[in-house]
Protein backbone atom coordinates (compact mmCIF):
# COMPACT_ATOMS: atom_id res chain seq x y z
CA UNK A 1 0.00 0.00 0.00
CA UNK A 2 2.95 2.28 0.67
CA UNK A 3 3.70 2.65 -3.03
CA UNK A 4 0.51 4.67 -3.46
CA UNK A 5 1.38 7.22 -0.81
CA UNK A 6 3.31 9.54 -3.10
CA UNK A 7 0.67 9.74 -5.86
CA UNK A 8 -1.93 10.35 -3.16
CA UNK A 9 0.08 13.33 -1.92
CA UNK A 10 0.33 14.46 -5.52
CA UNK A 11 -3.44 14.40 -5.87
CA UNK A 12 -3.77 16.31 -2.65
CA UNK A 13 -1.46 18.97 -4.08
CA UNK A 14 -3.59 19.10 -7.24
CA UNK A 15 -6.58 19.83 -5.05
CA UNK A 16 -5.08 23.18 -4.09
CA UNK A 17 -4.36 24.31 -7.63
CA UNK A 18 -7.56 22.97 -9.18
CA UNK A 19 -10.57 23.80 -6.99
CA UNK A 20 -13.07 22.20 -9.40
CA UNK A 21 -11.72 18.77 -8.52
CA UNK A 22 -10.93 19.50 -4.91
CA UNK A 23 -13.64 17.26 -3.55
CA UNK A 24 -12.68 14.19 -5.55
CA UNK A 25 -8.96 14.73 -4.99
CA UNK A 26 -9.46 15.00 -1.27
CA UNK A 27 -11.34 11.72 -1.31
CA UNK A 28 -8.58 10.11 -3.35
CA UNK A 29 -6.04 11.28 -0.82
CA UNK A 30 -8.08 10.09 2.12
CA UNK A 31 -7.88 6.41 1.21
CA UNK A 32 -5.19 4.61 -0.81
CA UNK A 33 -6.88 4.34 -4.20
CA UNK A 34 -7.55 1.23 -6.21
CA UNK A 35 -4.94 1.16 -9.04
CA UNK A 36 -7.66 0.58 -11.62
CA UNK A 37 -9.71 3.55 -10.45
CA UNK A 38 -9.65 6.48 -12.82
CA UNK A 39 -9.04 9.97 -11.61
CA UNK A 40 -12.38 11.61 -11.81
CA UNK A 41 -14.36 13.24 -14.58
CA UNK A 42 -12.52 15.45 -17.04
CA UNK A 43 -9.17 14.73 -15.43
CA UNK A 44 -9.01 11.32 -17.10
CA UNK A 45 -9.71 12.93 -20.46
CA UNK A 46 -6.99 15.51 -19.82
CA UNK A 47 -4.34 12.99 -18.72
CA UNK A 48 -5.09 10.62 -21.62
CA UNK A 49 -4.86 13.49 -24.10
CA UNK A 50 -1.67 14.74 -22.46
CA UNK A 51 -0.12 11.28 -22.92
CA UNK A 52 -1.01 11.32 -26.63
CA UNK A 53 0.40 14.81 -27.09
CA UNK A 54 3.66 14.16 -25.24
CA UNK A 55 4.10 10.75 -26.84
CA UNK A 56 3.26 12.30 -30.20
CA UNK A 57 5.85 15.03 -30.10
CA UNK A 58 8.48 12.57 -28.90
CA UNK A 59 7.71 10.29 -31.87
CA UNK A 60 7.67 13.31 -34.19
CA UNK A 61 11.23 13.98 -33.02
CA UNK A 62 12.21 10.49 -34.18
CA UNK A 63 11.95 11.93 -37.70
CA UNK A 64 14.93 14.09 -36.74
CA UNK A 65 16.68 11.00 -35.42
CA UNK A 66 16.21 9.14 -38.69
CA UNK A 67 17.39 12.19 -40.63
CA UNK A 68 20.61 12.48 -38.62
CA UNK A 69 21.29 8.73 -38.58
CA UNK A 70 20.92 8.58 -42.36
CA UNK A 71 22.84 11.81 -42.98
CA UNK A 72 25.72 10.31 -41.03
CA UNK A 73 25.75 6.93 -42.75
CA UNK A 74 25.56 8.08 -46.39
CA UNK A 75 28.56 9.44 -48.27
CA UNK A 76 29.11 13.20 -48.12
CA UNK A 77 27.95 13.64 -51.74
CA UNK A 78 24.40 12.48 -50.87
CA UNK A 79 23.82 14.14 -47.50
CA UNK A 80 21.65 17.07 -48.65
CA UNK A 81 19.55 14.63 -50.66
CA UNK A 82 19.03 12.46 -47.59
CA UNK A 83 18.03 15.46 -45.47
CA UNK A 84 15.57 16.58 -48.15
CA UNK A 85 14.02 13.12 -48.35
CA UNK A 86 13.53 13.06 -44.59
CA UNK A 87 11.82 16.43 -44.22
CA UNK A 88 9.77 15.67 -47.33
CA UNK A 89 8.61 12.24 -46.26
CA UNK A 90 7.62 13.45 -42.79
CA UNK A 91 5.46 16.15 -44.34
CA UNK A 92 3.93 13.87 -46.98
CA UNK A 93 3.06 11.35 -44.26
CA UNK A 94 1.39 14.06 -42.20
CA UNK A 95 -0.84 15.15 -45.07
CA UNK A 96 -1.61 11.68 -46.45
CA UNK A 97 -2.55 10.34 -43.03
CA UNK A 98 -5.29 12.99 -42.97
CA UNK A 99 -6.31 12.67 -46.64
CA UNK A 100 -6.77 8.87 -46.54
CA UNK A 101 -4.77 7.21 -43.81
CA UNK A 102 -6.72 7.67 -40.62
CA UNK A 103 -10.07 6.64 -42.04
CA UNK A 104 -8.55 3.58 -43.71
CA UNK A 105 -6.83 2.61 -40.44
CA UNK A 106 -9.84 3.11 -38.18
CA UNK A 107 -12.81 2.74 -40.54
CA UNK A 108 -12.54 -1.00 -40.85
CA UNK A 109 -15.37 -3.12 -39.49
CA UNK A 110 -14.66 -5.43 -36.56
CA UNK A 111 -12.66 -8.40 -37.86
CA UNK A 112 -12.48 -6.88 -41.35
CA UNK A 113 -9.63 -6.53 -43.85
CA UNK A 114 -10.48 -3.26 -45.61
CA UNK A 115 -12.06 0.03 -44.55
CA UNK A 116 -15.21 1.21 -46.26
CA UNK A 117 -14.35 4.86 -45.52
CA UNK A 118 -11.95 6.41 -48.02
CA UNK A 119 -11.52 10.12 -47.57
CA UNK A 120 -10.19 12.85 -45.29
CA UNK A 121 -10.63 12.59 -41.55
CA UNK A 122 -13.13 15.05 -40.05
CA UNK A 123 -10.93 16.75 -37.46
CA UNK A 124 -12.53 18.04 -34.23
CA UNK A 125 -13.86 21.60 -34.07
CA UNK A 126 -12.78 24.41 -31.74
CA UNK A 127 -13.50 23.59 -28.12
CA UNK A 128 -15.13 20.32 -29.15
CA UNK A 129 -14.50 17.34 -26.89
CA UNK A 130 -15.90 13.88 -27.39
CA UNK A 131 -15.68 12.75 -23.78
CA UNK A 132 -17.03 9.33 -24.77
CA UNK A 133 -13.64 8.37 -26.25
CA UNK A 134 -11.74 9.42 -23.14
CA UNK A 135 -9.28 11.59 -25.09
CA UNK A 136 -9.19 14.36 -27.67
CA UNK A 137 -9.64 12.85 -31.14
CA UNK A 138 -7.15 15.36 -32.56
CA UNK A 139 -4.51 14.16 -30.07
CA UNK A 140 -5.20 10.59 -31.18
CA UNK A 141 -4.93 11.56 -34.85
CA UNK A 142 -1.63 13.35 -34.18
CA UNK A 143 -0.23 10.39 -32.24
CA UNK A 144 -1.19 7.90 -34.99
CA UNK A 145 0.13 10.20 -37.73
CA UNK A 146 3.68 10.31 -36.33
CA UNK A 147 3.75 6.49 -36.32
CA UNK A 148 2.82 6.58 -39.99
CA UNK A 149 5.75 8.94 -40.64
CA UNK A 150 8.10 6.56 -38.81
CA UNK A 151 7.21 3.81 -41.27
CA UNK A 152 8.21 6.01 -44.19
CA UNK A 153 11.47 7.05 -42.50
CA UNK A 154 12.56 3.41 -42.39
CA UNK A 155 12.42 3.12 -46.18
CA UNK A 156 14.53 6.18 -46.95
CA UNK A 157 17.59 4.84 -45.14
CA UNK A 158 17.71 1.52 -46.96
CA UNK A 159 17.32 2.93 -50.47
CA UNK A 160 19.62 5.92 -49.85
CA UNK A 161 22.13 7.17 -52.43
CA UNK A 162 20.54 5.65 -55.55
CA UNK A 163 16.87 6.59 -55.84
CA UNK A 164 15.66 9.78 -57.46
CA UNK A 165 13.67 12.19 -55.29
CA UNK A 166 10.30 12.11 -57.12
CA UNK A 167 9.83 8.33 -57.34
CA UNK A 168 10.75 8.19 -53.65
CA UNK A 169 8.16 10.81 -52.75
CA UNK A 170 5.47 9.12 -54.87
CA UNK A 171 6.23 5.83 -53.11
CA UNK A 172 5.90 7.66 -49.78
CA UNK A 173 2.45 8.96 -50.79
CA UNK A 174 1.18 5.41 -51.41
CA UNK A 175 2.93 3.92 -48.37
CA UNK A 176 1.64 6.51 -45.88
CA UNK A 177 -1.79 7.05 -47.47
CA UNK A 178 -2.76 3.44 -48.22
CA UNK A 179 -0.31 0.59 -47.47
CA UNK A 180 0.53 1.42 -43.85
CA UNK A 181 -3.06 2.38 -42.92
CA UNK A 182 -4.42 -0.92 -44.28
CA UNK A 183 -1.90 -2.87 -42.19
CA UNK A 184 -2.81 -0.84 -39.10
CA UNK A 185 -6.54 -1.41 -39.68
CA UNK A 186 -6.09 -5.17 -39.27
CA UNK A 187 -4.84 -4.80 -35.69
CA UNK A 188 -5.20 -1.36 -34.10
CA UNK A 189 -8.33 -0.69 -36.17
CA UNK A 190 -9.89 -3.83 -34.62
CA UNK A 191 -9.76 -5.70 -37.93
CA UNK A 192 -9.00 -9.31 -38.85
CA UNK A 193 -5.68 -9.84 -37.02
CA UNK A 194 -7.08 -8.35 -33.83
CA UNK A 195 -9.99 -10.79 -34.02
CA UNK A 196 -7.48 -13.69 -34.21
CA UNK A 197 -5.78 -12.63 -30.99
CA UNK A 198 -2.70 -11.11 -32.63
CA UNK A 199 -0.92 -8.64 -30.36
CA UNK A 200 1.46 -5.82 -31.32
CA UNK A 201 1.60 -3.28 -28.49
CA UNK A 202 3.40 -0.39 -30.18
CA UNK A 203 4.13 -1.70 -33.65
CA UNK A 204 7.09 -4.09 -34.05
CA UNK A 205 5.18 -5.55 -36.97
CA UNK A 206 2.67 -2.85 -37.89
CA UNK A 207 5.20 -0.01 -38.04
CA UNK A 208 8.72 -1.44 -38.15
CA UNK A 209 8.24 -4.59 -40.19
CA UNK A 210 5.89 -2.79 -42.58
CA UNK A 211 8.58 -0.16 -43.16
CA UNK A 212 11.18 -2.92 -43.37
CA UNK A 213 9.21 -4.89 -45.99
CA UNK A 214 8.73 -1.72 -48.07
CA UNK A 215 12.47 -1.05 -47.76
CA UNK A 216 13.38 -4.61 -48.77
CA UNK A 217 11.11 -4.43 -51.84
CA UNK A 218 12.78 -1.12 -52.75
CA UNK A 219 16.31 -2.45 -52.26
CA UNK A 220 15.60 -5.47 -54.49
CA UNK A 221 13.86 -3.56 -57.27
CA UNK A 222 16.06 -0.45 -57.29
CA UNK A 223 19.24 -2.51 -56.97
CA UNK A 224 22.50 -1.82 -55.18
CA UNK A 225 24.51 1.39 -55.37
CA UNK A 226 26.87 1.52 -58.33
CA UNK A 227 30.09 -0.31 -57.58
CA UNK A 228 28.85 -1.65 -54.26
CA UNK A 229 29.33 -5.32 -55.15
CA UNK A 230 32.23 -6.46 -57.33
CA UNK A 231 31.71 -9.18 -59.94
CA UNK A 232 33.83 -11.54 -57.80
CA UNK A 233 31.38 -11.15 -54.90
CA UNK A 234 33.60 -8.61 -53.16
CA UNK A 235 31.80 -6.02 -51.04
CA UNK A 236 33.09 -2.52 -51.69
CA UNK A 237 32.77 -0.50 -48.53
CA UNK A 238 31.35 3.03 -48.66
CA UNK A 239 31.99 4.32 -45.14
CA UNK A 240 29.50 6.76 -43.63
CA UNK A 241 30.41 10.43 -43.79
CA UNK A 242 29.70 11.53 -40.24
CA UNK A 243 29.68 9.21 -37.22
CA UNK A 244 28.80 11.96 -34.69
CA UNK A 245 25.58 12.72 -36.64
CA UNK A 246 24.70 9.02 -36.82
CA UNK A 247 25.26 8.74 -33.06
CA UNK A 248 23.14 11.82 -32.33
CA UNK A 249 20.42 10.40 -34.58
CA UNK A 250 20.42 7.13 -32.66
CA UNK A 251 20.16 8.90 -29.30
CA UNK A 252 17.26 11.01 -30.66
CA UNK A 253 15.48 7.84 -31.82
CA UNK A 254 16.09 6.22 -28.43
CA UNK A 255 14.56 9.27 -26.69
CA UNK A 256 11.61 9.29 -29.08
CA UNK A 257 10.97 5.64 -28.35
CA UNK A 258 9.77 6.46 -24.83
CA UNK A 259 6.88 8.23 -26.55
CA UNK A 260 6.51 5.46 -29.11
CA UNK A 261 6.20 2.64 -26.54
CA UNK A 262 5.20 4.57 -23.41
CA UNK A 263 2.30 6.46 -24.93
CA UNK A 264 1.09 3.29 -26.70
CA UNK A 265 -0.38 2.44 -23.29
CA UNK A 266 -3.02 4.87 -24.72
CA UNK A 267 -4.25 5.88 -21.27
CA UNK A 268 -2.89 7.73 -18.26
CA UNK A 269 -6.10 8.34 -16.32
CA UNK A 270 -5.57 5.66 -13.67
CA UNK A 271 -2.76 4.91 -11.26
CA UNK A 272 -2.44 1.50 -12.89
CA UNK A 273 -1.99 3.04 -16.33
CA UNK A 274 0.60 5.60 -15.31
CA UNK A 275 2.56 2.89 -13.48
CA UNK A 276 2.46 0.74 -16.59
CA UNK A 277 3.75 3.62 -18.71
CA UNK A 278 6.66 3.88 -16.28
CA UNK A 279 7.41 0.17 -16.50
CA UNK A 280 7.35 0.47 -20.30
CA UNK A 281 9.98 3.23 -20.08
CA UNK A 282 12.24 0.92 -18.05
CA UNK A 283 11.81 -2.09 -20.36
CA UNK A 284 12.31 0.05 -23.45
CA UNK A 285 15.59 1.37 -22.08
CA UNK A 286 16.76 -2.09 -20.96
CA UNK A 287 16.14 -3.64 -24.38
CA UNK A 288 18.07 -0.87 -26.16
CA UNK A 289 20.96 -1.13 -23.71
CA UNK A 290 21.15 -4.90 -24.19
CA UNK A 291 21.09 -4.47 -27.98
CA UNK A 292 24.10 -2.14 -27.79
CA UNK A 293 26.10 -4.36 -25.43
CA UNK A 294 25.50 -7.47 -27.55
CA UNK A 295 26.49 -5.60 -30.74
CA UNK A 296 29.67 -4.33 -29.04
CA UNK A 297 30.66 -7.80 -27.83
CA UNK A 298 29.61 -9.41 -31.12
CA UNK A 299 31.67 -7.13 -33.35
CA UNK A 300 34.66 -7.37 -30.98
CA UNK A 301 34.61 -11.17 -31.25
CA UNK A 302 33.93 -11.33 -35.00
CA UNK A 303 36.08 -8.47 -36.29
CA UNK A 304 38.60 -7.78 -33.46
CA UNK A 305 37.45 -4.16 -33.41
CA UNK A 306 34.14 -2.69 -32.27
CA UNK A 307 32.10 -1.18 -35.08
CA UNK A 308 30.36 1.94 -33.77
CA UNK A 309 27.72 1.88 -36.52
CA UNK A 310 26.76 -1.66 -35.49
CA UNK A 311 26.51 -0.55 -31.85
CA UNK A 312 24.12 2.21 -33.00
CA UNK A 313 22.08 -0.33 -34.99
CA UNK A 314 22.14 -2.58 -31.90
CA UNK A 315 20.33 0.09 -29.86
CA UNK A 316 17.64 0.44 -32.51
CA UNK A 317 17.25 -3.34 -32.94
CA UNK A 318 16.82 -3.69 -29.18
CA UNK A 319 14.16 -0.97 -29.26
CA UNK A 320 12.29 -2.53 -32.19
CA UNK A 321 12.40 -5.96 -30.50
CA UNK A 322 10.73 -4.74 -27.29
CA UNK A 323 8.11 -2.67 -29.13
CA UNK A 324 5.67 -5.55 -29.70
CA UNK A 325 5.37 -6.06 -25.93
CA UNK A 326 7.15 -3.51 -23.74
CA UNK A 327 4.88 -3.96 -20.70
CA UNK A 328 4.78 -7.62 -19.60
CA UNK A 329 8.52 -8.56 -19.68
CA UNK A 330 10.53 -8.55 -16.45
CA UNK A 331 13.89 -6.76 -16.58
CA UNK A 332 15.85 -9.95 -17.45
CA UNK A 333 13.29 -10.76 -20.14
CA UNK A 334 13.55 -7.25 -21.62
CA UNK A 335 17.35 -7.59 -21.65
CA UNK A 336 17.05 -10.95 -23.40
CA UNK A 337 14.57 -9.69 -26.01
CA UNK A 338 16.66 -6.59 -26.79
CA UNK A 339 19.94 -8.51 -26.69
CA UNK A 340 18.75 -10.94 -29.36
CA UNK A 341 17.85 -7.86 -31.43
CA UNK A 342 21.50 -6.76 -31.17
CA UNK A 343 22.65 -10.23 -32.21
CA UNK A 344 20.34 -10.12 -35.25
CA UNK A 345 22.06 -6.92 -36.39
CA UNK A 346 25.57 -8.32 -36.02
CA UNK A 347 24.70 -11.45 -38.02
CA UNK A 348 22.24 -10.06 -40.58
CA UNK A 349 24.17 -6.98 -41.79
CA UNK A 350 26.97 -9.04 -43.45
CA UNK A 351 24.43 -11.67 -44.54
CA UNK A 352 22.48 -9.07 -46.56
CA UNK A 353 25.74 -8.05 -48.24
CA UNK A 354 26.35 -11.70 -49.19
CA UNK A 355 22.91 -11.67 -50.82
CA UNK A 356 23.84 -8.38 -52.54
CA UNK A 357 20.95 -6.55 -50.90
CA UNK A 358 22.32 -3.04 -50.39
CA UNK A 359 20.88 -1.60 -47.17
CA UNK A 360 22.79 1.62 -46.50
CA UNK A 361 21.82 2.12 -42.84
CA UNK A 362 20.91 -1.44 -41.78
CA UNK A 363 17.16 -0.77 -41.66
CA UNK A 364 16.24 -4.28 -42.83
CA UNK A 365 17.97 -6.08 -39.93
CA UNK A 366 16.91 -3.39 -37.44
CA UNK A 367 13.27 -2.86 -38.40
CA UNK A 368 12.19 -5.91 -40.38
CA UNK A 369 14.10 -8.79 -38.75
CA UNK A 370 14.11 -7.45 -35.18
CA UNK A 371 10.45 -6.51 -35.69
CA UNK A 372 9.59 -10.11 -36.59
CA UNK A 373 11.62 -11.40 -33.62
CA UNK A 374 9.92 -9.00 -31.21
CA UNK A 375 6.47 -9.98 -32.46
CA UNK A 376 7.07 -13.74 -32.28
CA UNK A 377 8.52 -13.59 -28.74
CA UNK A 378 5.46 -11.82 -27.26
CA UNK A 379 3.86 -15.10 -26.00
CA UNK A 380 6.95 -15.69 -23.80
CA UNK A 381 5.95 -12.86 -21.48
CA UNK A 382 2.27 -12.40 -22.33
CA UNK A 383 0.68 -15.81 -22.07
CA UNK A 384 -2.70 -14.56 -23.29
CA UNK A 385 -1.27 -14.17 -26.78
CA UNK A 386 -1.33 -17.30 -28.98
CA UNK A 387 1.90 -17.94 -30.91
CA UNK A 388 -0.02 -18.94 -34.05
CA UNK A 389 -1.76 -15.55 -34.09
CA UNK A 390 1.66 -13.84 -33.94
CA UNK A 391 2.96 -15.99 -36.78
CA UNK A 392 -0.16 -15.31 -38.85
CA UNK A 393 0.16 -11.57 -38.25
CA UNK A 394 3.83 -11.52 -39.26
CA UNK A 395 3.06 -13.52 -42.42
CA UNK A 396 -0.04 -11.54 -43.42
CA UNK A 397 1.73 -8.19 -42.98
CA UNK A 398 4.77 -9.55 -44.81
CA UNK A 399 2.82 -10.75 -47.83
CA UNK A 400 0.77 -7.57 -48.10
CA UNK A 401 3.40 -4.94 -47.25
CA UNK A 402 6.09 -6.56 -49.40
CA UNK A 403 3.70 -7.33 -52.26
CA UNK A 404 2.03 -3.92 -52.38
CA UNK A 405 5.39 -2.12 -52.05
CA UNK A 406 6.91 -4.24 -54.81
CA UNK A 407 4.02 -3.37 -57.15
CA UNK A 408 4.49 0.36 -56.49
CA UNK A 409 8.28 0.23 -56.91
CA UNK A 410 7.91 -1.80 -60.14
CA UNK A 411 5.32 0.61 -61.51
CA UNK A 412 7.68 3.52 -60.79
CA UNK A 413 10.67 1.66 -62.25
CA UNK A 414 8.94 1.03 -65.57
CA UNK A 415 7.29 4.46 -65.90
CA UNK A 416 9.29 7.42 -64.63
CA UNK A 417 12.31 5.32 -63.57
CA UNK A 418 13.71 5.10 -60.05
CA UNK A 419 17.46 5.57 -60.56
CA UNK A 420 19.50 8.56 -61.61
CA UNK A 421 21.76 7.92 -64.63
CA UNK A 422 25.20 6.54 -63.82
CA UNK A 423 27.03 9.81 -64.14
CA UNK A 424 24.61 11.55 -61.79
CA UNK A 425 24.86 8.75 -59.26
CA UNK A 426 28.67 8.86 -59.34
CA UNK A 427 28.86 12.61 -58.93
CA UNK A 428 26.35 12.49 -56.06
CA UNK A 429 22.75 13.54 -55.82
CA UNK A 430 23.44 16.61 -53.69
CA UNK A 431 24.79 18.06 -56.90
CA UNK A 432 22.43 16.56 -59.49
CA UNK A 433 19.05 16.40 -57.72
CA UNK A 434 19.18 18.98 -54.92
CA UNK A 435 21.69 21.54 -56.17
CA UNK A 436 22.89 22.16 -52.62
CA UNK A 437 25.92 20.30 -51.38
CA UNK A 438 25.88 19.44 -47.69
CA UNK A 439 29.61 20.02 -47.36
CA UNK A 440 30.54 22.46 -50.19
CA UNK A 441 33.94 23.25 -48.71
CA UNK A 442 35.30 19.75 -49.21
CA UNK A 443 36.17 17.92 -52.38
CA UNK A 444 33.68 15.23 -53.43
CA UNK A 445 34.91 11.68 -53.25
CA UNK B 1 68.42 26.56 -54.21
CA UNK B 2 66.79 23.26 -53.35
CA UNK B 3 63.14 22.28 -53.09
CA UNK B 4 62.65 19.82 -50.26
CA UNK B 5 59.48 17.77 -50.32
CA UNK B 6 58.72 15.67 -47.26
CA UNK B 7 55.84 13.27 -46.76
CA UNK B 8 55.29 12.81 -43.03
CA UNK B 9 52.77 11.49 -40.53
CA UNK B 10 50.13 14.17 -39.87
CA UNK B 11 50.67 14.31 -36.11
CA UNK B 12 54.38 15.09 -36.67
CA UNK B 13 53.71 18.41 -38.45
CA UNK B 14 54.13 20.65 -35.39
CA UNK B 15 57.40 19.02 -34.31
CA UNK B 16 58.84 19.28 -37.81
CA UNK B 17 57.79 22.90 -38.14
CA UNK B 18 59.42 23.86 -34.82
CA UNK B 19 62.64 21.99 -35.61
CA UNK B 20 62.88 23.66 -39.03
CA UNK B 21 62.33 27.13 -37.55
CA UNK B 22 65.29 26.47 -35.20
CA UNK B 23 67.65 25.74 -38.11
CA UNK B 24 66.58 28.91 -39.90
CA UNK B 25 63.89 27.84 -42.37
CA UNK B 26 61.66 30.89 -42.92
CA UNK B 27 58.64 29.38 -44.56
CA UNK B 28 56.99 26.23 -45.81
CA UNK B 29 53.81 24.96 -47.43
CA UNK B 30 51.89 22.06 -45.88
CA UNK B 31 49.22 20.10 -47.73
CA UNK B 32 46.92 17.33 -46.55
CA UNK B 33 47.77 14.36 -48.73
CA UNK B 34 46.88 10.69 -49.09
CA UNK B 35 49.09 7.93 -50.36
CA UNK B 36 50.65 4.54 -49.88
CA UNK B 37 54.10 3.02 -49.75
CA UNK B 38 55.55 -0.43 -49.34
CA UNK B 39 53.09 -1.49 -46.63
CA UNK B 40 50.20 -0.76 -49.07
CA UNK B 41 47.81 0.73 -46.52
CA UNK B 42 45.80 -1.05 -43.85
CA UNK B 43 42.71 -3.26 -43.69
CA UNK B 44 39.66 -2.14 -41.72
CA UNK B 45 36.18 -3.61 -41.17
CA UNK B 46 33.02 -1.51 -41.71
CA UNK B 47 29.65 -3.11 -40.99
CA UNK B 48 31.04 -6.61 -41.42
CA UNK B 49 32.88 -6.02 -44.71
CA UNK B 50 36.66 -5.74 -44.92
CA UNK B 51 38.14 -2.90 -46.87
CA UNK B 52 41.65 -1.66 -47.51
CA UNK B 53 42.38 1.93 -46.61
CA UNK B 54 45.02 1.88 -49.35
CA UNK B 55 45.44 5.63 -49.26
CA UNK B 56 46.74 6.61 -45.84
CA UNK B 57 46.41 10.26 -44.73
CA UNK B 58 49.75 12.12 -44.72
CA UNK B 59 51.05 15.69 -44.67
CA UNK B 60 53.18 16.86 -47.57
CA UNK B 61 55.47 19.75 -46.69
CA UNK B 62 57.44 21.77 -49.21
CA UNK B 63 60.16 24.29 -48.53
CA UNK B 64 62.75 25.97 -50.74
CA UNK B 65 66.12 26.69 -49.07
CA UNK B 66 69.66 27.69 -50.07
CA UNK B 67 72.03 24.97 -51.24
CA UNK B 68 74.13 25.12 -48.02
CA UNK B 69 71.13 24.80 -45.75
CA UNK B 70 69.51 21.90 -47.65
CA UNK B 71 71.41 18.97 -46.06
CA UNK B 72 70.66 20.30 -42.57
CA UNK B 73 66.98 20.69 -43.41
CA UNK B 74 66.79 17.11 -44.62
CA UNK B 75 68.52 15.87 -41.45
CA UNK B 76 66.24 17.94 -39.24
CA UNK B 77 63.04 16.68 -40.87
CA UNK B 78 64.29 13.11 -40.74
CA UNK B 79 65.04 13.43 -37.03
CA UNK B 80 61.79 15.20 -36.10
CA UNK B 81 59.46 13.00 -38.15
CA UNK B 82 60.96 9.68 -37.14
CA UNK B 83 58.83 7.34 -35.03
CA UNK B 84 60.85 4.24 -36.00
CA UNK B 85 57.71 2.59 -37.35
CA UNK B 86 56.41 1.93 -40.85
CA UNK B 87 54.71 4.81 -42.62
CA UNK B 88 57.08 7.54 -41.35
CA UNK B 89 57.34 8.91 -44.91
CA UNK B 90 60.04 10.09 -47.30
CA UNK B 91 62.06 13.22 -48.14
CA UNK B 92 62.99 14.34 -51.66
CA UNK B 93 65.41 17.08 -52.69
CA UNK B 94 65.10 18.82 -56.07
CA UNK B 95 67.03 21.61 -57.77
CA UNK B 96 65.17 24.90 -58.17
CA UNK B 97 65.79 27.16 -61.16
CA UNK B 98 64.37 30.46 -59.95
CA UNK B 99 62.38 32.13 -57.16
CA UNK B 100 60.50 35.43 -56.96
CA UNK B 101 58.75 37.20 -54.11
CA UNK B 102 55.56 38.56 -55.66
CA UNK B 103 55.15 41.66 -53.46
CA UNK B 104 58.68 43.12 -53.85
CA UNK B 105 59.98 41.48 -57.00
CA UNK B 106 63.08 40.17 -55.14
CA UNK B 107 64.53 37.10 -56.84
CA UNK B 108 66.29 33.85 -56.02
CA UNK B 109 67.88 33.50 -52.53
CA UNK B 110 66.74 36.95 -51.40
CA UNK B 111 63.20 35.85 -52.15
CA UNK B 112 63.33 32.82 -49.82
Amino acid sequence: MNKFTIPAIGFAALAFVEPAFAQEAAEAAAEAPDPAAAVSGGTTYIFNTLLFLMGGFLVMWMAAGFAMLEAGLVRSKNVSMQCLKNIGLYSIAGIMFWVLGYNIAYGVGEGGWLSSTWGPYAMQGVGEADTGTGYSVASDWFFQMVFCATTASIVSGTVAERVKIWPFFIFTVVLTGVIYPIVVSWEWGAGALDAMGFSDFAGSTLVHSTGGWAALAGALIIGARLGRYGSDGKVNVFPGSNIPLATLGTFILWLGWFGFNGASQLAMGTIGDVSDVSKIFVNTNMAAAAGVVVAIIGTQILYKKIDVTMALNGALAGLVSITAEPLTPSVPEALFIGGVGGLIVVLAVPLLDKLKIDDVVGAIPVHLLAGIWGTLIVPLTNTEVPFMAQLTGVAAVGVFAFGASAIVWMALKYTIGVRPDEEHEMSGMDHTEVGVEAYPEFART
Amino acid sequence: MKLIIAIIKPFKLDEVREALSEVGVQGMTATEAKGFGRQKGQTEVYRGAEYATNMVPKIRIETVVSDDLAPRVVETIAAAANTESIGDGKIFTLDVGAALRIRTGETDETAL
